[in-house]
Protein backbone atom coordinates (compact mmCIF):
# COMPACT_ATOMS: atom_id res chain seq x y z
CA UNK A 1 0.00 0.00 0.00
CA UNK A 2 3.04 2.10 0.03
CA UNK A 3 3.41 4.62 -3.04
CA UNK A 4 6.06 3.65 -5.18
CA UNK A 5 8.79 5.29 -6.55
CA UNK A 6 7.69 4.80 -10.58
CA UNK A 7 4.68 7.35 -9.39
CA UNK A 8 6.72 9.50 -7.36
CA UNK A 9 9.24 9.79 -10.40
CA UNK A 10 6.67 11.63 -12.38
CA UNK A 11 6.65 15.13 -12.38
CA UNK A 12 5.12 16.61 -8.89
CA UNK A 13 5.22 19.85 -10.29
CA UNK A 14 3.34 21.89 -12.69
CA UNK A 15 3.11 26.17 -13.27
CA UNK A 16 0.17 27.37 -13.47
CA UNK A 17 -1.02 29.71 -15.97
CA UNK A 18 -3.25 32.79 -15.19
CA UNK A 19 -6.55 30.95 -16.67
CA UNK A 20 -5.99 28.26 -14.42
CA UNK A 21 -4.95 30.07 -11.01
CA UNK A 22 -7.58 30.51 -8.46
CA UNK A 23 -8.46 33.82 -6.47
CA UNK A 24 -5.06 34.44 -4.30
CA UNK A 25 -7.41 34.25 -1.15
CA UNK A 26 -8.62 30.76 -2.16
CA UNK A 27 -4.34 29.91 -2.64
CA UNK A 28 -3.59 31.92 0.89
CA UNK A 29 -6.24 29.78 2.99
CA UNK A 30 -5.43 26.54 1.57
CA UNK A 31 -1.35 27.05 2.39
CA UNK A 32 -2.92 27.96 5.89
CA UNK A 33 -4.98 25.22 6.20
CA UNK A 34 -2.10 22.48 5.37
CA UNK A 35 0.61 24.49 7.14
CA UNK A 36 -1.56 24.67 10.43
CA UNK A 37 -2.42 20.81 9.81
CA UNK A 38 1.36 20.00 9.43
CA UNK A 39 2.24 21.86 12.71
CA UNK A 40 -0.21 20.43 14.73
CA UNK A 41 -0.52 16.73 13.26
CA UNK A 42 3.02 16.20 12.21
CA UNK A 43 5.61 18.64 13.28
CA UNK A 44 3.88 18.50 17.47
CA UNK A 45 4.19 14.71 17.65
CA UNK A 46 7.79 14.34 16.46
CA UNK A 47 8.89 17.42 18.33
CA UNK A 48 7.11 16.20 21.52
CA UNK A 49 9.55 13.11 21.68
CA UNK A 50 12.61 14.65 21.75
CA UNK A 51 11.39 17.41 24.01
CA UNK A 52 10.01 14.68 26.60
CA UNK A 53 12.97 12.40 26.48
CA UNK A 54 14.88 15.21 27.36
CA UNK A 55 12.72 16.99 29.77
CA UNK A 56 15.03 15.51 32.90
CA UNK A 57 18.08 16.70 30.84
CA UNK A 58 20.73 15.19 29.16
CA UNK A 59 22.38 13.02 31.72
CA UNK A 60 19.18 11.22 32.32
CA UNK A 61 18.42 10.70 28.76
CA UNK A 62 21.45 9.10 28.39
CA UNK A 63 21.42 7.25 31.48
CA UNK A 64 17.80 6.02 30.01
CA UNK A 65 19.86 4.62 26.89
CA UNK A 66 22.65 3.20 28.22
CA UNK A 67 21.84 0.35 30.42
CA UNK A 68 21.26 -3.49 30.33
CA UNK A 69 17.61 -3.42 29.36
CA UNK A 70 18.11 -0.52 27.00
CA UNK A 71 20.93 -2.13 25.62
CA UNK A 72 18.68 -5.89 25.46
CA UNK A 73 15.79 -4.26 23.67
CA UNK A 74 18.43 -2.60 20.89
CA UNK A 75 19.67 -5.30 20.03
CA UNK A 76 16.89 -7.49 19.70
CA UNK A 77 15.77 -4.79 17.58
CA UNK A 78 18.71 -4.86 15.36
CA UNK A 79 18.95 -8.02 14.96
CA UNK A 80 15.05 -9.00 13.82
CA UNK A 81 15.47 -6.46 11.57
CA UNK A 82 19.09 -8.17 10.33
CA UNK A 83 16.69 -11.30 9.41
CA UNK A 84 13.47 -10.51 8.27
CA UNK A 85 15.22 -7.45 5.84
CA UNK A 86 17.17 -9.70 4.05
CA UNK A 87 14.85 -12.74 3.68
CA UNK A 88 11.98 -10.05 2.02
CA UNK A 89 14.70 -8.36 -0.03
CA UNK A 90 15.16 -11.85 -2.04
CA UNK A 91 11.78 -12.74 -2.21
CA UNK A 92 11.04 -9.17 -3.61
CA UNK A 93 13.65 -9.50 -6.12
CA UNK A 94 12.25 -12.69 -7.18
CA UNK A 95 8.55 -11.62 -7.34
CA UNK A 96 9.29 -8.45 -8.88
CA UNK A 97 11.14 -10.25 -11.70
CA UNK A 98 8.58 -12.72 -12.00
CA UNK A 99 5.56 -10.30 -12.25
CA UNK A 100 7.44 -7.83 -14.35
CA UNK A 101 9.17 -9.95 -16.60
CA UNK A 102 6.82 -12.77 -17.57
CA UNK A 103 3.06 -13.19 -18.59
CA UNK A 104 1.29 -15.54 -16.78
CA UNK A 105 -2.13 -16.45 -15.80
CA UNK A 106 -3.70 -15.53 -12.23
CA UNK A 107 -0.74 -12.42 -12.15
CA UNK A 108 -3.13 -9.76 -10.75
CA UNK A 109 -4.49 -12.67 -7.99
CA UNK A 110 -0.33 -12.98 -6.98
CA UNK A 111 -0.23 -9.35 -6.38
CA UNK A 112 -3.24 -9.25 -4.28
CA UNK A 113 -1.65 -12.07 -2.36
CA UNK A 114 1.46 -10.20 -1.67
CA UNK A 115 -0.37 -7.37 -0.84
CA UNK A 116 -2.19 -9.52 1.61
CA UNK A 117 -0.36 -8.40 4.95
CA UNK A 118 -0.75 -4.84 4.32
CA UNK A 119 -4.37 -5.36 4.75
CA UNK A 120 -3.96 -7.52 7.39
CA UNK A 121 -4.28 -6.23 10.82
CA UNK A 122 -0.63 -6.36 13.00
CA UNK A 123 -2.67 -7.77 15.86
CA UNK A 124 -3.67 -10.52 14.12
CA UNK A 125 -0.13 -10.73 12.29
CA UNK A 126 0.64 -12.16 15.65
CA UNK A 127 -2.19 -14.08 16.52
CA UNK A 128 -1.48 -16.49 13.10
CA UNK A 129 1.43 -17.56 14.57
CA UNK A 130 0.41 -18.09 18.02
CA UNK A 131 -2.27 -20.15 16.61
CA UNK A 132 0.58 -22.01 14.85
CA UNK A 133 3.43 -22.50 17.25
CA UNK A 134 1.77 -21.49 20.72
CA UNK A 135 1.17 -24.41 23.67
CA UNK A 136 -2.57 -24.67 22.02
CA UNK A 137 -1.50 -24.64 18.72
CA UNK A 138 -0.80 -26.73 15.24
CA UNK A 139 2.69 -27.60 16.28
CA UNK A 140 2.60 -26.39 19.76
CA UNK A 141 2.55 -30.22 21.17
CA UNK A 142 5.74 -31.35 18.82
CA UNK A 143 7.24 -28.09 19.57
CA UNK A 144 7.34 -28.41 23.38
CA UNK A 145 8.38 -32.11 23.44
CA UNK A 146 11.16 -31.19 21.67
CA UNK A 147 11.90 -28.24 23.55
CA UNK A 148 11.58 -25.52 20.79
CA UNK A 149 10.73 -22.26 22.02
CA UNK A 150 9.14 -19.75 19.23
CA UNK A 151 6.49 -17.45 20.81
CA UNK A 152 7.08 -15.51 23.42
CA UNK A 153 10.83 -16.18 22.29
CA UNK A 154 12.95 -14.66 19.38
CA UNK A 155 11.88 -16.79 16.61
CA UNK A 156 8.19 -15.28 16.95
CA UNK A 157 9.74 -12.10 17.00
CA UNK A 158 11.36 -12.69 13.79
CA UNK A 159 8.25 -14.73 11.95
CA UNK A 160 5.84 -12.12 12.94
CA UNK A 161 7.93 -9.27 11.58
CA UNK A 162 8.87 -10.91 8.23
CA UNK A 163 5.29 -11.32 7.40
CA UNK A 164 4.44 -7.65 8.58
CA UNK A 165 7.30 -6.28 6.24
CA UNK A 166 6.63 -8.89 3.64
CA UNK A 167 5.61 -6.72 0.59
CA UNK A 168 7.60 -3.78 0.93
CA UNK A 169 10.16 -4.59 -1.37
CA UNK A 170 7.89 -6.40 -4.00
CA UNK A 171 5.65 -3.47 -3.37
CA UNK A 172 8.33 -0.92 -4.76
CA UNK A 173 10.07 -3.50 -7.40
CA UNK A 174 7.23 -4.27 -9.08
CA UNK A 175 6.19 -0.81 -10.82
CA UNK A 176 9.24 0.20 -11.13
CA UNK A 177 10.52 -3.02 -13.27
CA UNK A 178 7.17 -2.56 -15.31
CA UNK A 179 7.66 0.94 -16.25
CA UNK A 180 11.55 0.22 -17.36
CA UNK A 181 10.34 -2.61 -19.48
CA UNK A 182 13.02 -5.55 -20.52
CA UNK A 183 14.99 -3.89 -23.97
CA UNK A 184 18.72 -4.28 -22.14
CA UNK A 185 17.53 -7.71 -20.64
CA UNK A 186 16.70 -8.85 -23.93
CA UNK A 187 19.75 -7.41 -25.23
CA UNK A 188 22.09 -9.19 -22.65
CA UNK A 189 20.65 -12.57 -23.63
CA UNK A 190 20.67 -12.07 -26.89
CA UNK A 191 24.75 -11.48 -26.44
CA UNK A 192 24.91 -14.63 -24.64
CA UNK A 193 24.69 -13.18 -21.06
CA UNK A 194 23.83 -15.84 -18.28
CA UNK A 195 20.85 -15.50 -16.10
CA UNK A 196 22.84 -14.40 -13.08
CA UNK A 197 24.74 -12.05 -15.53
CA UNK A 198 21.47 -10.62 -17.18
CA UNK A 199 20.59 -9.22 -13.54
CA UNK A 200 23.69 -8.08 -12.06
CA UNK A 201 24.94 -6.45 -15.03
CA UNK A 202 21.34 -5.34 -17.09
CA UNK A 203 18.69 -5.12 -13.97
CA UNK A 204 20.26 -4.21 -11.09
CA UNK A 205 21.73 -0.90 -12.47
CA UNK A 206 18.48 0.37 -13.26
CA UNK A 207 16.46 -0.67 -10.09
CA UNK A 208 19.56 -0.42 -7.63
CA UNK A 209 17.21 2.96 -6.18
CA UNK A 210 13.93 1.38 -6.16
CA UNK A 211 15.42 -1.28 -4.60
CA UNK A 212 17.31 0.73 -1.76
CA UNK A 213 14.12 2.73 -1.43
CA UNK A 214 11.91 -0.56 -0.29
CA UNK A 215 14.67 -2.35 1.60
CA UNK A 216 14.91 1.25 3.72
CA UNK A 217 11.15 1.39 4.11
CA UNK A 218 11.35 -2.90 5.30
CA UNK A 219 13.54 -2.06 7.37
CA UNK A 220 12.06 1.10 9.33
CA UNK A 221 9.09 -0.96 9.57
CA UNK A 222 10.64 -4.25 10.63
CA UNK A 223 12.36 -2.13 13.72
CA UNK A 224 9.43 -0.35 14.12
CA UNK A 225 6.45 -2.93 14.48
CA UNK A 226 5.22 -3.01 17.57
CA UNK A 227 1.13 -4.93 17.45
CA UNK A 228 2.32 -8.15 15.81
CA UNK A 229 5.54 -8.35 17.86
CA UNK A 230 3.35 -7.49 20.78
CA UNK A 231 1.22 -10.66 20.71
CA UNK A 232 4.71 -13.07 20.35
CA UNK A 233 6.80 -11.46 22.48
CA UNK A 234 5.26 -12.41 25.88
CA UNK A 235 7.11 -8.94 27.23
CA UNK A 236 10.07 -10.83 28.93
CA UNK A 237 12.84 -8.34 29.81
CA UNK A 238 15.94 -8.89 28.56
CA UNK A 239 14.69 -11.39 26.44
CA UNK A 240 11.83 -10.71 24.30
CA UNK A 241 11.85 -7.07 24.24
CA UNK A 242 12.15 -4.87 20.96
CA UNK A 243 12.98 -1.27 21.25
CA UNK A 244 8.83 -0.70 20.55
CA UNK A 245 7.76 -3.06 23.86
CA UNK A 246 10.11 -1.40 26.08
CA UNK A 247 8.69 1.78 24.89
CA UNK A 248 5.36 0.53 25.88
CA UNK A 249 6.82 -0.80 29.26
CA UNK A 250 8.68 2.50 30.16
CA UNK A 251 5.64 4.75 29.28
CA UNK A 252 3.34 2.59 31.21
CA UNK A 253 5.50 2.12 34.53
CA UNK A 254 4.88 6.42 34.33
CA UNK A 255 8.86 6.63 33.47
CA UNK A 256 7.78 9.03 30.79
CA UNK A 257 11.44 10.68 30.39
CA UNK A 258 12.79 7.14 29.75
CA UNK A 259 10.55 5.65 27.50
CA UNK A 260 10.73 9.05 25.30
CA UNK A 261 13.98 8.71 25.28
CA UNK A 262 13.99 5.09 23.61
CA UNK A 263 11.29 6.47 21.55
CA UNK A 264 13.56 9.53 20.19
CA UNK A 265 15.86 6.68 18.27
CA UNK A 266 13.39 5.53 17.20
CA UNK A 267 11.92 8.70 15.83
CA UNK A 268 15.64 9.17 14.47
CA UNK A 269 15.16 6.25 12.81
CA UNK A 270 12.07 7.67 11.17
CA UNK A 271 13.73 11.04 10.35
CA UNK A 272 16.54 9.27 8.46
CA UNK A 273 14.22 7.09 6.60
CA UNK A 274 12.37 9.83 5.18
CA UNK A 275 15.80 11.64 4.53
CA UNK A 276 16.72 8.91 2.41
CA UNK A 277 13.46 8.41 1.18
CA UNK A 278 13.57 11.77 -0.28
CA UNK A 279 17.18 11.12 -1.53
CA UNK A 280 16.11 8.23 -3.64
CA UNK A 281 13.09 9.98 -5.19
CA UNK A 282 15.56 12.39 -6.37
CA UNK A 283 17.78 9.81 -8.14
CA UNK A 284 14.98 7.74 -9.25
CA UNK A 285 13.70 10.85 -11.15
CA UNK A 286 17.24 12.02 -12.77
CA UNK A 287 17.50 8.51 -13.81
CA UNK A 288 14.02 8.05 -15.33
CA UNK A 289 14.90 11.68 -16.31
CA UNK A 290 18.31 10.09 -18.18
CA UNK A 291 16.14 7.51 -19.99
CA UNK A 292 13.37 9.48 -21.64
CA UNK A 293 15.83 11.75 -22.74
CA UNK A 294 18.18 9.15 -24.26
CA UNK A 295 14.94 7.52 -25.79
CA UNK A 296 14.14 10.78 -27.27
CA UNK A 297 17.39 11.53 -29.08
CA UNK B 1 5.61 -24.31 -16.22
CA UNK B 2 7.17 -23.64 -19.47
CA UNK B 3 3.40 -23.56 -21.37
CA UNK B 4 2.06 -21.55 -18.75
CA UNK B 5 3.78 -18.28 -20.03
CA UNK B 6 3.40 -16.58 -23.56
CA UNK B 7 7.64 -16.94 -24.54
CA UNK B 8 9.78 -14.67 -23.19
CA UNK B 9 13.62 -14.70 -23.54
CA UNK B 10 14.66 -14.13 -20.61
CA UNK B 11 15.46 -16.80 -18.24
CA UNK B 12 14.71 -17.24 -14.48
CA UNK B 13 11.10 -17.85 -15.30
CA UNK B 14 10.57 -21.16 -13.01
CA UNK B 15 12.91 -20.37 -10.03
CA UNK B 16 11.58 -17.04 -9.72
CA UNK B 17 8.21 -18.50 -9.76
CA UNK B 18 9.09 -21.51 -7.84
CA UNK B 19 10.65 -18.82 -5.21
CA UNK B 20 8.08 -16.21 -4.91
CA UNK B 21 5.21 -19.04 -4.33
CA UNK B 22 6.51 -21.35 -1.86
CA UNK B 23 7.79 -18.30 0.15
CA UNK B 24 4.36 -16.88 -0.06
CA UNK B 25 3.11 -20.18 0.90
CA UNK B 26 5.25 -20.28 3.98
CA UNK B 27 4.78 -17.07 5.49
CA UNK B 28 1.44 -16.08 4.49
CA UNK B 29 -0.99 -18.32 3.15
CA UNK B 30 -0.21 -21.34 5.57
CA UNK B 31 -0.21 -18.88 8.34
CA UNK B 32 -3.51 -16.94 7.90
CA UNK B 33 -5.52 -20.06 7.22
CA UNK B 34 -4.59 -20.57 10.36
CA UNK B 35 -7.46 -18.77 11.69
CA UNK B 36 -9.95 -20.37 9.06
CA UNK B 37 -9.43 -24.18 10.48
CA UNK B 38 -9.45 -22.91 14.13
CA UNK B 39 -12.64 -20.68 13.50
CA UNK B 40 -13.88 -23.66 11.78
CA UNK B 41 -13.73 -25.99 14.65
CA UNK B 42 -15.42 -23.96 16.94
CA UNK B 43 -18.76 -24.59 16.24
CA UNK B 44 -21.54 -21.84 14.94
CA UNK B 45 -23.06 -21.49 18.47
CA UNK B 46 -19.44 -20.37 19.94
CA UNK B 47 -18.40 -18.44 16.87
CA UNK B 48 -22.13 -16.60 17.04
CA UNK B 49 -21.88 -16.00 20.71
CA UNK B 50 -18.27 -15.00 20.71
CA UNK B 51 -18.19 -12.42 17.56
CA UNK B 52 -21.62 -10.85 18.73
CA UNK B 53 -21.50 -10.41 22.49
CA UNK B 54 -22.34 -6.56 23.35
CA UNK B 55 -18.73 -5.78 24.11
CA UNK B 56 -17.20 -7.06 20.93
CA UNK B 57 -20.16 -5.59 18.85
CA UNK B 58 -19.49 -2.08 20.49
CA UNK B 59 -15.96 -2.38 19.47
CA UNK B 60 -16.78 -3.11 16.17
CA UNK B 61 -18.78 0.29 16.33
CA UNK B 62 -15.89 2.35 17.58
CA UNK B 63 -13.60 0.51 14.96
CA UNK B 64 -15.48 1.07 11.93
CA UNK B 65 -17.31 4.40 13.04
CA UNK B 66 -13.80 5.85 13.76
CA UNK B 67 -12.09 4.56 10.94
CA UNK B 68 -14.52 5.43 8.41
CA UNK B 69 -14.81 9.28 10.42
CA UNK B 70 -11.15 9.73 10.00
CA UNK B 71 -10.53 8.69 6.39
CA UNK B 72 -13.30 10.79 5.38
CA UNK B 73 -11.25 13.63 7.36
CA UNK B 74 -8.34 12.73 5.24
CA UNK B 75 -10.07 12.90 2.25
CA UNK B 76 -10.94 16.41 2.77
CA UNK B 77 -6.54 17.26 4.32
CA UNK B 78 -5.27 15.00 1.99
CA UNK B 79 -6.85 16.44 -0.87
CA UNK B 80 -5.76 19.91 0.25
CA UNK B 81 -2.22 18.78 0.80
CA UNK B 82 -1.82 17.08 -2.71
CA UNK B 83 -3.19 19.70 -4.14
CA UNK B 84 -1.02 22.44 -1.97
CA UNK B 85 2.18 20.33 -2.79
CA UNK B 86 1.74 20.51 -6.58
CA UNK B 87 0.58 23.53 -7.40
CA UNK B 88 1.48 25.87 -5.04
CA UNK B 89 5.52 27.23 -4.27
CA UNK B 90 5.79 28.13 -0.74
CA UNK B 91 8.31 28.16 2.07
CA UNK B 92 8.06 24.88 3.42
CA UNK B 93 7.00 23.23 0.51
CA UNK B 94 9.52 20.49 0.41
CA UNK B 95 9.74 20.02 4.02
CA UNK B 96 6.03 19.11 3.90
CA UNK B 97 6.70 17.25 0.93
CA UNK B 98 9.20 15.39 2.82
CA UNK B 99 7.54 15.11 6.13
CA UNK B 100 3.73 14.11 5.20
CA UNK B 101 5.25 10.05 4.98
CA UNK B 102 5.82 10.47 8.94
CA UNK B 103 2.93 8.57 9.99
CA UNK B 104 4.48 5.52 7.94
CA UNK B 105 7.70 5.89 9.13
CA UNK B 106 7.34 6.47 12.83
CA UNK B 107 6.40 3.34 14.49
CA UNK B 108 2.93 3.07 15.83
CA UNK B 109 4.21 3.05 19.45
CA UNK B 110 5.92 6.06 19.41
CA UNK B 111 3.12 8.01 17.56
CA UNK B 112 0.54 6.95 20.44
CA UNK B 113 2.43 7.88 23.45
CA UNK B 114 3.63 11.23 21.62
CA UNK B 115 -0.17 12.26 20.84
CA UNK B 116 -0.99 10.57 24.52
CA UNK B 117 1.05 13.01 26.01
CA UNK B 118 0.13 16.15 23.54
CA UNK B 119 -3.67 15.58 24.35
CA UNK B 120 -3.96 14.57 28.13
CA UNK B 121 -4.63 17.22 30.47
CA UNK B 122 -1.00 18.34 30.89
CA UNK B 123 -0.40 18.70 27.64
CA UNK B 124 0.34 21.27 25.25
CA UNK B 125 -2.88 21.20 23.04
CA UNK B 126 -5.04 19.34 25.85
CA UNK B 127 -4.34 21.87 28.44
CA UNK B 128 -6.13 24.07 26.32
CA UNK B 129 -8.60 21.89 25.25
CA UNK B 130 -9.90 20.78 28.58
CA UNK B 131 -11.12 23.46 30.44
CA UNK B 132 -13.42 24.43 27.76
CA UNK B 133 -14.82 21.24 28.14
CA UNK B 134 -13.08 19.12 24.96
CA UNK B 135 -12.28 15.97 25.73
CA UNK B 136 -9.58 14.03 23.34
CA UNK B 137 -7.11 11.62 25.47
CA UNK B 138 -8.91 8.50 27.07
CA UNK B 139 -11.89 9.18 25.10
CA UNK B 140 -13.65 7.67 21.77
CA UNK B 141 -12.11 11.03 20.55
CA UNK B 142 -8.66 10.20 21.18
CA UNK B 143 -9.19 7.04 19.06
CA UNK B 144 -10.38 8.99 15.99
CA UNK B 145 -7.31 12.03 16.47
CA UNK B 146 -5.22 8.82 16.32
CA UNK B 147 -6.79 7.29 13.03
CA UNK B 148 -6.40 10.52 11.17
CA UNK B 149 -2.73 11.03 12.01
CA UNK B 150 -2.31 7.10 10.90
CA UNK B 151 -4.24 7.60 7.85
CA UNK B 152 -3.25 10.92 5.76
CA UNK B 153 -0.48 9.83 4.00
CA UNK B 154 -2.37 7.29 2.17
CA UNK B 155 -4.84 10.05 0.29
CA UNK B 156 -2.21 12.92 -0.13
CA UNK B 157 0.33 9.81 -1.87
CA UNK B 158 -2.29 8.56 -4.12
CA UNK B 159 -4.24 12.45 -5.28
CA UNK B 160 -0.52 13.88 -5.86
CA UNK B 161 0.46 12.06 -9.06
CA UNK B 162 -3.10 11.77 -10.62
CA UNK B 163 -3.61 15.60 -9.84
CA UNK B 164 0.13 16.39 -10.92
CA UNK B 165 -0.75 14.39 -14.18
CA UNK B 166 -3.77 16.19 -14.47
CA UNK B 167 -3.24 18.26 -17.83
CA UNK B 168 -3.08 21.86 -18.31
CA UNK B 169 -4.92 22.44 -21.21
CA UNK B 170 -7.59 20.89 -19.99
CA UNK B 171 -8.45 23.46 -17.26
CA UNK B 172 -7.35 26.30 -19.44
CA UNK B 173 -10.45 25.20 -21.93
CA UNK B 174 -12.60 25.41 -19.48
CA UNK B 175 -11.81 28.61 -18.27
CA UNK B 176 -11.62 29.53 -21.66
CA UNK B 177 -15.08 28.42 -22.05
CA UNK B 178 -16.14 30.72 -19.15
CA UNK B 179 -15.97 28.36 -16.59
CA UNK B 180 -15.57 29.96 -12.87
CA UNK B 181 -12.69 27.93 -11.33
CA UNK B 182 -15.42 26.26 -8.79
CA UNK B 183 -16.77 25.17 -11.49
CA UNK B 184 -13.59 24.43 -13.21
CA UNK B 185 -13.11 22.25 -9.74
CA UNK B 186 -16.19 20.42 -9.78
CA UNK B 187 -16.82 19.54 -13.30
CA UNK B 188 -13.23 18.65 -14.31
CA UNK B 189 -10.50 18.27 -12.07
CA UNK B 190 -12.92 16.53 -9.40
CA UNK B 191 -14.15 13.82 -11.48
CA UNK B 192 -10.53 13.12 -12.16
CA UNK B 193 -9.30 12.31 -9.20
CA UNK B 194 -12.12 11.20 -7.94
CA UNK B 195 -10.99 7.82 -8.29
CA UNK B 196 -7.87 8.57 -6.48
CA UNK B 197 -9.41 9.76 -3.36
CA UNK B 198 -11.69 6.85 -3.31
CA UNK B 199 -9.00 4.71 -3.35
CA UNK B 200 -6.94 6.75 -0.74
CA UNK B 201 -10.10 6.68 1.06
CA UNK B 202 -10.51 3.16 1.43
CA UNK B 203 -6.87 2.60 1.96
CA UNK B 204 -6.53 4.76 4.73
CA UNK B 205 -9.80 2.68 6.53
CA UNK B 206 -8.20 -0.32 6.01
CA UNK B 207 -5.18 0.89 7.79
CA UNK B 208 -7.45 2.75 10.47
CA UNK B 209 -9.05 -0.42 11.18
CA UNK B 210 -6.82 -3.08 12.14
CA UNK B 211 -4.57 -0.18 13.89
CA UNK B 212 -3.13 -0.85 17.10
CA UNK B 213 0.11 0.20 18.53
CA UNK B 214 -0.81 4.67 18.02
CA UNK B 215 -4.42 4.14 19.04
CA UNK B 216 -3.78 2.41 22.56
CA UNK B 217 -1.63 5.00 24.67
CA UNK B 218 -4.72 7.35 24.10
CA UNK B 219 -7.61 5.28 23.70
CA UNK B 220 -8.25 5.05 27.48
CA UNK B 221 -9.31 1.20 26.23
CA UNK B 222 -12.42 1.67 28.59
CA UNK B 223 -14.71 -1.67 27.42
CA UNK B 224 -17.82 -0.61 25.52
CA UNK B 225 -16.57 3.06 25.37
CA UNK B 226 -13.19 2.94 24.16
CA UNK B 227 -12.41 -0.27 23.00
CA UNK B 228 -11.66 -1.12 19.82
CA UNK B 229 -11.32 -4.48 17.90
CA UNK B 230 -7.66 -5.33 17.93
CA UNK B 231 -7.41 -4.75 21.31
CA UNK B 232 -9.84 -6.87 22.45
CA UNK B 233 -8.67 -9.64 20.45
CA UNK B 234 -5.43 -8.92 22.24
CA UNK B 235 -7.37 -9.08 25.87
CA UNK B 236 -8.90 -12.22 24.46
CA UNK B 237 -5.87 -13.70 24.04
CA UNK B 238 -4.11 -12.76 27.72
CA UNK B 239 -7.38 -14.13 29.01
CA UNK B 240 -6.43 -17.70 27.56
CA UNK B 241 -10.01 -17.65 25.14
CA UNK B 242 -7.82 -18.12 22.07
CA UNK B 243 -10.84 -19.63 20.29
CA UNK B 244 -13.16 -16.05 20.91
CA UNK B 245 -10.08 -13.93 19.90
CA UNK B 246 -9.60 -16.16 16.75
CA UNK B 247 -13.47 -15.72 16.04
CA UNK B 248 -13.16 -11.74 16.69
CA UNK B 249 -9.86 -12.20 14.40
CA UNK B 250 -11.52 -14.00 11.41
CA UNK B 251 -14.36 -11.33 11.10
CA UNK B 252 -11.95 -8.80 10.98
CA UNK B 253 -9.89 -10.60 8.17
CA UNK B 254 -12.73 -11.52 5.81
CA UNK B 255 -13.70 -7.49 6.27
CA UNK B 256 -9.77 -6.51 5.16
CA UNK B 257 -9.89 -9.19 2.15
CA UNK B 258 -13.06 -7.79 1.07
CA UNK B 259 -11.54 -3.85 1.20
CA UNK B 260 -8.12 -5.21 0.06
CA UNK B 261 -10.43 -6.83 -3.31
CA UNK B 262 -12.15 -3.27 -3.32
CA UNK B 263 -9.21 -1.59 -3.73
CA UNK B 264 -7.40 -3.48 -6.23
CA UNK B 265 -10.41 -2.82 -8.11
CA UNK B 266 -10.45 1.14 -7.83
CA UNK B 267 -6.86 0.81 -8.63
CA UNK B 268 -7.24 -1.25 -12.15
CA UNK B 269 -10.02 1.20 -12.68
CA UNK B 270 -7.29 4.15 -12.27
CA UNK B 271 -5.18 2.78 -14.29
CA UNK B 272 -7.35 1.87 -17.13
CA UNK B 273 -9.17 5.78 -17.02
CA UNK B 274 -5.07 6.80 -17.48
CA UNK B 275 -4.07 4.36 -20.35
CA UNK B 276 -7.08 5.50 -22.24
CA UNK B 277 -6.57 8.91 -21.22
CA UNK B 278 -2.46 8.90 -22.51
Amino acid sequence: MSTSVALHASSLERHETASTREPAWVKAALITVALTFFAVFLLLPLGTVFAEGLRKGWGAYLAALINRDAWDAIKLTLITAAIAVPFNLVFGVAAAWLIAKFEFPGKRLLITFIDLPFSVSPVISGLIFVLLFGAQGWFGPWLQAHDIRIIFAVPGIVLATIFVTFPFVARELIPLMEAQGSEEEEAAVVLGASGWQVFWYATLPKIKWGLLYGVILCNARAMGEFGAVSVVSGHIRGQTNTMPLYVEILYNEYNYAAAFAVASLLALLAIVTLALKTLVEKQTRRQLQEITEKSGE
Amino acid sequence: MASLRRFSPLPGFGLAMGYTLVYLALIVIIPLTAVGTKTLTMGWDAFWAAVSSPRVVASYQLSFGASLLAAAINVVFGLIFAWVLVRYHFPGRGLIDSLVDLPFALPTAVAGIALATIYSENGPIGKVLEPRGIEIAYTPNGVLLALVFIGLPFVVRTVQPVLADLEKEVEEAAAGLGASGWQTFCRIILPHIAPALLTGFAMAFARAVGEYGSVIFIAGNMPMVSEITPLLIITKLEQYDYAGATAVASVMLIFSFLLLLIINGLQGWMQNRHAKGS
